[in-house]
């Protein structure tokens, strides 16, 4: 194949797919020599994603002063009482500017009341990394939040041993009091805070080395920091951002990826009411950067959409893509045997085994394209003040270090001439792990020398998605005579840019579920090429192949006339606990999801809250796992479904492992919204394109779910944990939809092997 | 060309274009940026705002269509700073994931339980069937609006007791 150019990555970029879509090193025991490597390899490549955690050493104002007590870069008690405590990572809507902080907080012994959190500088050298993705927040930021609040709380119960002249083992903090119960004494972190500003750096090791289990700030329901600013309109998000003298600008791209600008309309669009510049920016970096387009800077962001509009570009097609999806597909379900190209792994004897099974079972699963559809279109402001004083930029964006170092780079400024703030953003799901909008908006910058605001319509954001990767897996099995899986293949057809590896979102790892609890298995990958651009959508990879592997796994325990959950519970029995770290798996704790799901369900059914089955004529339930980004993740979904197929999910129960759970109300929030997301998805999103543009430009066409889908009941319940607390942005959304489709087969005895539904004539009653 | 936004009245140059969506007119004009930009097309609902207390979409309405209507965005909704029942339960449900759709959703529920004190499902989902929220947050929205509406009705019960 020929391979575009414009599809090269840059090292970072590479970083961070290594670091979303883990190679199946983690699978052997030792952690891989070459990983390492290659991760430390790339000059600055480290410190931009933030690989080192945040220093141990004070920072240099620390020190005694009427300033109140400042340990670290994080925590910052005030002589009035109040506490600041930065957030480090971008919110997106995933709760860590929240979590975050109630780690530091617990950690402290902090009233929550006190605490005033505030989003932290873009300073790699104070917070390490500062991204949101790969639900890798919480796990990879524990430590250092954990060594923050600790810190803090030492340095005032040191302050206060010595003013009481106790030994620092009798103290405790609670509500922002230290405490001594011998003699009955307290003083406020406020009181103590100059004394303790004075104290030695403790060590803290020792306390972070354990796990903390409880960080629940005295048991109540925290609502997130950003609420009240939220429902008073106050501006938060990247698209709020205001400056003197701003100008607005659009940036109209080819809607095939890689066309480029030959000519436009120039004179007609700067005739527009307004528009202060029109002019084509030239391409930097690949697909994923800068492309080539025409820029309109303009008043107001109306005048600016106004002249978009009668826009007018003659673009040079010969290098560009030129995908046509459905054909793609249609390729892909054709490719039915077993016989992939790749190699993923090939274990005993597949077709021996196949052969002599008692029953066997053959079954292609398909799923499509999607686009990320954060609601927030994407924008970014940057105020480009010259070659000395460099950029300023707000920017919305999951890896605003990323953001920064690759802005430096295009504008050839130093890196600290790239000042970055991180504001809120309106929904991420991974688009945002792309700067394209942050380097459109610093050229735009540079070019008109000025403060500018980059708006994309929703049109644009449809347009230059970075898709989630379709997929197709060619299933087939056999079982013994005892149900027991026997054989398991699995021809994964994917795609791929260069000819070698699959596109973002488009790997299969050989450790995917089943694979490793069956003694015969043939897993292969065929990557049919594709130029259009792939990125990674909420929970990459999993998001894709839970649905498939978790029906065809019902589908087997359907075939063998057994109860799906102890159906999983006895290939969990033959499957090895894999790798170490948060990334390993366990078995255990999967089988322990498992059962806190039966239980559960069990309660509600006694309770008469889920009907028996076979009471109601077409009404059933079903079950799925996953494991991913380090959670254990049980589905149990109740639904009807009309002879008109028209479906309803009554209830959805969620049961997790993930730890000791850091934000309770956040946490809830994440497992019901990714089961709404994973619902909508189901139903009816597809994105198609023809001519590498995608057919799909705004919610008319891409029916996201609306408040009538919501289930009356989204149950949650997460098991008790004694391992690392882990993310929740992503891992439960893989395994609703084959709850989902196991359940309607239970109802009705239909098999669904593809979505979205609404192709086959489904809907949402 | 005047318009009358949160109790304030401002006045538009003389040239500027009536055909401008009030939407941008709030966020770039009066620098009320509460109100979000979605879709343009009055799918998303993220843009809603009240004209004479209905909620409408402000990415579709003209400016120079509002004549003296009055408009209320969700800056104008606490007087006082003292929030309304609805904000209030919003924070106390914990309801915004990203938070980017629910001023559109406040605002839509806000006008909704103007109407009817004890909205069914139905009409819940009736009255915010124009209301994307992308992070899906409905199970929370819905509790938001319940609670609302058992306070009134338990102060109701009290001042009929009263």
């Amino acid at each position: 194949m020929i391979v575009k150019s414009w599809n090269k990555e840059h090292p970072l970029q590479l970083a961070l797919r290594e670091q979303l879509e883990p190679s199946d090193d983690h699978l052997s025991a030792a952690p891989s020599r070459r990983t390492v490597v290659k991760l430390t390899g790339f000059a600055g490549v480290g410190l931009a994603l933030g690989f080192s955690f945040a220093p141990r050493k004070a920072p240099a104002s620390m020190e005694a002063s009427p300033r109140g007590l400042e340990p670290n870069g994080y925590v910052h008690i005030r002589p009035d009482g109040s506490i600041r405590i930065y957030a480090p990572n971008p919110e997106v809507g995933q709760g860590v500017k929240t979590s975050m902080p109630i780690i530091i907080a617990a950690e402290m012994g902090a009233n929550w009341d006190d605490v005033r959190v505030e989003q932290a500088p873009v300073d790699s050298e104070r917070f390490g990394r500062q991204m949101a993705g790969g639900s890798t927040s919480i796990l990879r930021g524990m430590e250092s939040l954990r060594r923050a609040g600790a810190t803090a709380r030492l340095m005032l119960e040191s302050a206060a041993a010595e003013a009481w002249r106790v030994p620092l083992d009798e103290l405790w903090t609670s509500a922002s009091r230290v405490m001594h119960k011998a003699s009955g004494r307290s003083a406020s972190f406020a009181e103590l805070s100059e004394a303790a500003s004075r104290q030695a750096l403790p060590n803290v090791d020792h306390i972070v080395a354990q796990i903390r289990k409880d960080f629940s700030l005295g048991r109540r329901r925290i609502s997130a920091v950003d609420n009240h600013a939220l429902v008073v309109g106050e501006p938060l998000f990247g698209i709020d951002q205001r400056l003197p003298g701003m100008r607005y600008a659009t940036f109209s791209k080819c809607p095939s990826a890689g066309g480029l600008v030959k000519s436009f309309n120039r004179d007609e669009v700067l005739a527009f009411p307004g528009v202060a510049h029109a002019f084509v920016v030239e391409p930097w970096g690949n697909i994923w950067d800068l492309r080539s387009g025409v820029a309109i800077v303009a008043s107001s962001t109306w005048q600016a959409l106004q002249a978009k509009r009668a826009l007018s570009i003659e673009w040079d097609l010969s290098n560009a893509a030129s995908d046509d999806v459905q054909a793609s597909l249609a390729k892909a379900l054709a490719l039915e045997d077993q016989s992939g190209v790749r190699e993923i792994e090939l274990r005993g004897d597949v077709e021996a085994a196949f052969a002599l099974a008692a029953s066997k079972v053959a079954a292609s699963y398909a799923y499509p394209f999607l686009t990320h559809a954060a609601l927030e279109p994407q924008n970014c402001t940057a105020w480009y003040k010259g070659e000395e004083e460099g950029i300023e930029v707000w920017a919305p964006s999951q890896t605003i270090q990323m953001g920064k170092a690759m802005a430096a780079e295009m504008l050839g400024l130093a890196p600290d001439r790239v000042v970055m703030h991180q504001t809120r953003a309106g929904g991420g799901f991974g688009r945002r792990l792309a700067n394209d909008y942050v380097l459109e908006a610093a050229a735009i910058a540079q070019r008109i020398e000025g403060p500018v605001k980059l708006q994309w319509t929703r049109e644009d954001d449809m347009a230059h998605g970075q898709f989630r990767s379709a997929g197709v897996h060619h299933f087939r099995a056999g079982l013994d005579g005892d149900g027991r899986l026997v054989s398991f293949g699995n021809h994964h057809v994917s795609f791929t840019a260069d000819g070698e590896k699959p596109v973002r979102g488009g790997r299969y790892s050989k450790g995917e579920f089943p694979a490793l609890a069956v003694k015969n298995v043939k897993v292969t990958q065929t990557l049919l090429p594709f130029d259009t651009p792939m990125g990674f959508w909420r929970a990459p990879n999993s998001n894709g192949v839970a649905f498939a592997t978790q029906s065809f796994l019902h589908e087997l325990s359907v075939a063998a006339d057994r109860d799906h959950t102890e159906f999983l519970l006895e290939l969990l029995d033959d499957h090895p606990a894999t790798g170490e770290g948060a990334w390993s798996f366990n078995p255990r704790r999967a089988q322990t999801v498992l059962r806190a799901l039966a239980k559960r369900h069990a309660e509600l059914r006694s309770k008469g809250e889920i009907p028996d089955p076979g009471v109601t004529l077409r009404r059933g339930q079903g079950v799925a796992f996953h494991f991913s980004h380090g959670g254990y993740i049980g589905i149990n979904a109740d639904v009807s479904i009309s002879q008109d197929k028209r479906l309803r999910v009554h209830q959805v129960l969620v049961a997790a492992d993930v730890g000791p759970v850091v934000h309770e109300s956040g946490a809830k929030n994440q497992c019901e919204g990714s089961v709404i997301d994973a619902m909508s998805t189901l139903m009816g999103l597809e994105i198609t394109c023809r001519d590498g543009c995608a057919e799909q430009d705004n919610f008319h066409v891409y029916p996201l779910g609306r408040i009538s889908i919501a289930p009356k009941v989204i149950d949650t319940t997460f098991v008790d944990s004694d391992d690392r607390s882990t993310g929740l942005g992503e891992p439960v959304f893989p395994p609703v939809a084959p709850a989902i489709c196991n359940a309607i087969c239970n109802a009705t005895g239909e098999r669904l092997r593809q979505f979205p539904l609404s192709k086959f004539g489904y809907s949402y009653a | 060309m005047k318009i009358h936004v949160n109790g304030d009245t401002h006045a538009l140059p003389e040239e500027f274009d009536s055909n401008t969506p009030l939407l941008w007119v709030l966020r770039d004009e009066l620098g009320l940026v509460g109100s979000k930009y979605g879709c343009g097309i009055g799918q998303c609902g993220a843009c809603t705002v009240h004209l004479d207390g209905e909620p409408v979409r402000s990415c579709l309405m003209p400016v120079g269509s509002l004549g003296d209507a009055r408009i209320t965005t969700i800056e104008g909704l606490a007087r006082d700073g003292e929030l309304t029942e609805v904000q209030q339960a919003w924070i106390d449900a914990d309801v915004p994931q990203c938070g980017y759709c629910q001023a559109g959703q406040i605002m839509t529920v806000s006008a909704l339980l103007e109407k009817t004190n004890l909205p069914s499902d139905a009409e819940i989902d009736a009255a915010l069937a124009g209301n994307l929220c992308r992070c899906g947050t409905y199970m929370r929205i819905r509790q938001a609006i319940k609670s609302v509406a058992r306070q009134r009705s338990s102060k109701n019960i009290e001042v009929a007791e009263a």
